[in-house]
């Protein structure tokens, strides 16, 4: 176990550095370099050279990405190129917890519901319910999350209220708390229903099983047979969803941000983008890596933990 | 093998032994259709006499019966044949089946169907006109023909799903297939970059890509294809490991086939399925994806019509409240778009018999 996990955090320098290299040197391909802001007066040459030996632009390339690994690994991300005066620690700082809150919402509204609709799913196999929750998932499986969030908004922000029926839904802001309802749904809806799919079908093959069926003949009532034994078996591969999820969320939130004007993470990341703001994609990158890459460790050593057949 | 009065031997000695053994596995293969056709003479007159010597050939354990089912069906039918005939069977594949096939359509034949151009207006006075049996779909905020412009938005759909699906498969094909074939530093290397690939959200290593070639129809399906490889590649390589020590594939290199021989003319027909199915999902996640950048204002330029930029503006200063028609439809063609594929990969997937895969 502890051999599997030092050889994980080892992978784990690499991968990140070459996944650093790898935005790097597109960036640098890319042509422009950035550093004039959107919207500035017309610049001299010696301006933007002066702006680039700013930003240490002029040194070689290698020199430029040992200076941002250097400086990365103490926590300075530099300065945003496009919002002057800004370090993109600040940025980062404001806008994170804002998509953490939203991602955090989303995942457990995902594992919450999906759950409890997989586990119904199940137990009522082939019935009413299971038809329902199978329907559902298959419909908010294939959805897209911006298409999912702007049906959510023609329903309940235009539509409704039109009718008369006003829930007190906004198109966006994040303001109160009632705005957080409606990007929670679009982002959580499809690793819901991937979780509701995965259990529904670890559940049955669960009851199926030989010490089920023991449960059963030595008399334990339904109750005590689905919770005690049916789902304590059932739910621990589910918990390899996890990672995935925590993925599928960081990159909807993107989108779900920018439907839901929702200042995180997403529409400032486009924007850097477009205005080649190097040290802001590279920033952005480098979180979702490092963050992505440590929750999936994490998952893979609880599952460890909870399944005792696992020996890595 | 179906001696009378042996009720049990028959289906059980008849799986084991050599003959259906290899049968068994060729199934799997593009090239069972002729290879069983020429050693057929055996298994046809199985199943006749295996029920007629059978008093109660109700009372065998179900998975022998379908056994020895699949062995007489396996007589008139292809791989592909069964595969189409229980895709056909599943209601919702069907409905997924359907779907595409009027998406493609449409998408074919878009200047045809089409009663205007796609940056055609109308009328500049009417702009933002409310859907009517003149305009179905009503008119954009430039007076355009919004259902002209969904036409012409899902040519963009299907070329970037297509081309980009296109590119995944030459691409991570043959990666997929090296790093399972070879194993070992090979596989390690691959791997790594694959893993690389996998450390951040997809979608923001392609806006990295895009913006490195600039906006426009064939860098996004580049850049699409560029990123989306690496799971066609983990898939091939699984398929690869766990085929190459089959015994066919040990009967290959033993008569001297190369490697190529082995990865392209015996590992890769044996994957086909999974990579099928594979492609099949990976169109809609590229559909979806340029529908993404074109919404966030990367992708397609105006005036080409694309639903995501359709989307984009429509939700742009307050539109959505006033005239939530622009908006409405193009979300509607990119979600019934992602429902027909996802139905149509979904039988797919049971049609083929690919497990495993979610």
């Amino acid at each position: 176990m502890m051999r599997y996990i030092a050889g994980r955090v080892f992978w784990f320098v690499p991968t990140i550095l070459l996944l650093i290299g790898l935005t790097f040197t597109i960036l640098k391909l890319t042509p422009g370099t950035g550093v004039v802001p959107a919207g500035a007066q017309v610049v001299t040459q010696d301006q933007i050279e002066s702006l680039k030996r700013n930003y240490g632009l002029d040194k070689p390339l290698y020199q430029q990405f040992g200076i941002y690994v250097w400086n990365a690994v103490r926590g300075d991300f530099g300065d945003s190129f496009q919002l002057r005066g800004q370090s993109v620690n600040s940025i980062i700082s404001r806008t994170f917890p804002i998509s953490l809150r939203l991602g955090a919402y989303a995942t457990l509204f995902a594992v919450v519901v999906g759950l409890t609709l997989g586990v119904m799913a199940a137990v009522n196999q082939n019935g009413m319910l299971d038809y329902l929750s199978v329907t559902f998932a298959i419909l908010f499986y294939s959805l897209p999350n911006f298409v999912m969030g702007f049906l959510l908004i023609l329903l309940f922000a235009v539509w409704l209220p039109k009718q008369g029926v006003d829930l007190g839904f906004n198109i966006g802001g994040a303001q109160r708390w009632q705005d957080w309802i409606l990007p929670t749904i679009a982002l959580g809806a499809a690793p819901l229903a991937t979780i509701a799919r995965y259990t529904r079908s670890s559940v049955i093959e669960a009851i199926r099983s030989d010490y089920v069926r023991t449960a059963r003949a030595k008399g334990l009532s339904e109750r005590g047979v689905v919770t005690k034994h049916v789902l304590k078996n059932a739910l621990i591969p589910v918990v390899t969803l996890i990672g995935p999820i925590f993925a599928a969320v960081g990159t909807g939130s993107f989108f779900v941000e920018e439907v839901f004007n929702i200042p995180g993470m997403g529409p400032f990341f486009v924007e850097s983008i477009t205005a080649k703001d190097q040290p802001m994609v590279l920033a952005v990158v480098l979180i979702y890596g490092v963050f992505l890459a440590v929750m999936n460790l994490l998952v893979d050593i609880v599952y460890g933990f909870i399944d005792p057949r696992i020996r890595y | 093998m179906s001696r009378p009065g042996h009720r049990w031997v028959t289906p059980s000695e008849d799986r084991f032994d050599g003959f259906s053994k290899a049968g068994v596995s060729m199934v799997q293969s593009r090239s069972s259709d002729t290879a069983l056709g020429g050693a057929d003479a055996r298994p046809r007159t199985n199943p006749e006499a295996a029920a007629g010597s059978m008093p109660r050939p109700e009372a065998m354990p179900a998975e022998l019966g379908a056994r020895a089912l699949s062995a007489s069906e396996r007589r008139q039918r292809s791989l592909w044949g069964d595969a189409w005939r229980r895709l056909l069977k599943n209601k919702l594949a069907v409905i997924g089946l359907v779907i595409v096939t009027t998406f493609v359509i449409l998408a074919a034949f878009a200047p045809w169907i089409a009663p205007y151009t796609q940056s055609e207006v109308v009328d500049p006075r009417l702009t933002r006109q409310a859907p009517s049996w003149t305009w179905p779909a009503g008119l954009d905020q430039n007076g355009r023909d919004i259902f002209s412009r969904l036409l012409y938005g899902a040519r963009v759909s299907l070329v970037v799903g297509v081309l980009a699906q296109a590119l995944v498969f030459a691409i991570g094909v043959p990666i997929g297939a090296a790093a399972g074939y070879y194993g070992g530093k090979v596989d390690n290397t691959l791997m790594r970059l694959v893993d690389v690939v996998y450390a951040v959200p997809q979608l923001l290593l392609v806006m990295i890509f895009l913006n490195l070639f600039g906006p426009g129809l064939t860098n996004i399906f580049i850049a699409i294809g560029l990123v989306g490889w690496v799971t066609l590649a983990r898939l091939v390589r699984g398929q690869f490991l766990s085929l190459r020590e089959q015994e066919y594939v040990n009967a290959a290199r033993v008569t001297g086939s190369t490697g190529y021989q082995i990865m392209f003319k015996h590992l890769l027909p044996n994957s086909w399925t999974p990579i099928i199915v594979a492609l099949t999902f990976g169109i809609p996640t590229a559909i979806f994806t340029e529908a993404a950048l074109s919404f966030v204002g990367v992708g397609i330029m105006p005036p080409q019509a694309s639903w995501g930029q359709m989307v984009g503006q429509a939700s742009q200063s307050g539109y959505v409240q006033s005239d939530p028609h622009m908006l409405l439809f193009p979300v509607i063609a990119i979600g019934l778009t992602m429902l027909g594929f996802t139905f149509l990969g979904d039988g797919l997937r049971d049609a083929l018999d690919v497990k495993g895969m979610e």
